[in-house]
């Protein structure tokens, strides 16, 4: 069983128009050294095999395929064994 | 021939209604609906994604509804030439899809759009704008947050060589300017076909605007020209 952290970003090239009005927000609160606000989306899950290239290349077609657009967005993740934390 | 017309109901869609009525009623051909689980197209000789909310926009317009099991058959209808419109969410759902080139963003104004609009068409040899006179500006509503369109520049370039740019945002004398566009899409572009000129996405609804009771009938100009080319 593995944990996965994934982090969906938007290409540099393209607008964020959701980025620039929560800025907007920075600068009335008086934040005025903040620019260039980008919003990304984070997703986390399991994946339930202890085969860690298996794990890797379903991820991998989960990020490519659904949770980002490739035509506008970069994704990363980590991988990491879920019971090595143990316990509840 | 007559064209049968099928629409496509995705769970949170919400055009599903207008574009049957508009078809039933006003243009008076056959309709019927297909339930987005199914994957029979119930012999249909035009596809309609309606607009709507499918899948509540979760993740990205679109992006959950492009995998419904009824996809995989309009995917394979439209590479075999079979003509398909998506409107508004139909758009967003054909553009996930790759059907058509480019993506839905925000709203540059961030705020939900939804007032008529103009519109322009910029390629008239189209299945779905043959019937309309070359000077005429159609008044269609929009109603969408996400419908600011975007594509990079070689794309633009590719949908200007091959005349893929069907509608544009326009005054409602046919003046381009950014002014006009009430999304802030590239190029003030409202709809698009793919190349081979059978898959039609576009941000405004043809189909609320068919019924003279509603006050425009501009809409009703696209199903023309789609019934008279199957006709003729």
């Amino acid at each position: 069983m593995y944990k996965v952290k994934v982090l969906v970003k938007r290409r540099p090239s393209i607008l964020d128009p959701q980025g620039k009005a929560v800025e907007k927000g920075a600068f009335h609160l008086g934040l005025t050294n903040i620019k260039d606000t980008r919003i990304g989306k984070y997703i986390e899950f399991m994946v339930d095999t202890g085969d860690k290239a298996a794990a890797e290349k379903e991820v991998n077609d989960y990020c490519y395929k659904l949770l980002a657009n490739p035509i506008m967005e970069d994704y990363e993740f980590t991988l990491e064994p879920a019971d090595s934390e143990g316990g509840n | 021939m007559k064209p049968k017309f099928g629409v496509v109901v995705f769970p949170g869609s919400n055009c599903d209604h207008d574009a049957y009525y508009a078809l039933k009623k006003i243009i008076g051909a056959e309709v019927t609906f297909l339930w987005h689980k199914e994957k029979e197209l119930q012999n249909s000789d035009v596809i309609i994604l309606p607009g709507g909310f499918s899948y509540g926009d979760y993740l990205r317009s679109g992006a959950i509804a492009r995998f419904s099991p009824i996809m995989n058959s309009v995917y394979e209808f439209a590479e075999k030439g079979g003509t398909v419109i998506g409107i508004c969410n139909g758009f967003q759902i054909l553009l996930e899809a790759g059907l058509l080139p480019g993506v839905m963003i925000r709203n540059k104004s961030l705020q939900f759009v939804c007032k008529d609009i103009y519109l322009k068409v910029e390629n008239k040899e189209t299945v779905f704008t043959r019937n309309i006179e070359p000077s005429k500006i159609l008044k269609v509503p929009v109603a969408h947050g996400d419908g600011n369109y975007f594509a990079d520049e070689e794309t633009l370039n590719s949908l200007i060589r091959n005349n893929q740019i069907v509608f544009k945002y326009t005054s409602a004398n046919g003046e381009t300017e950014e002014e006009f566009n009430p999304n802030g899409s590239t190029m003030n572009i409202a709809g698009i076909i793919n190349k081979n000129g059978n898959v039609l996405g576009m941000m405004p609804h043809p189909e609320r605007a068919c019924d003279p009771v509603l006050g425009k009938t501009d809409g009703k100009l696209v199903f023309d020209s789609l019934l008279n080319s199957f006709l003729n």
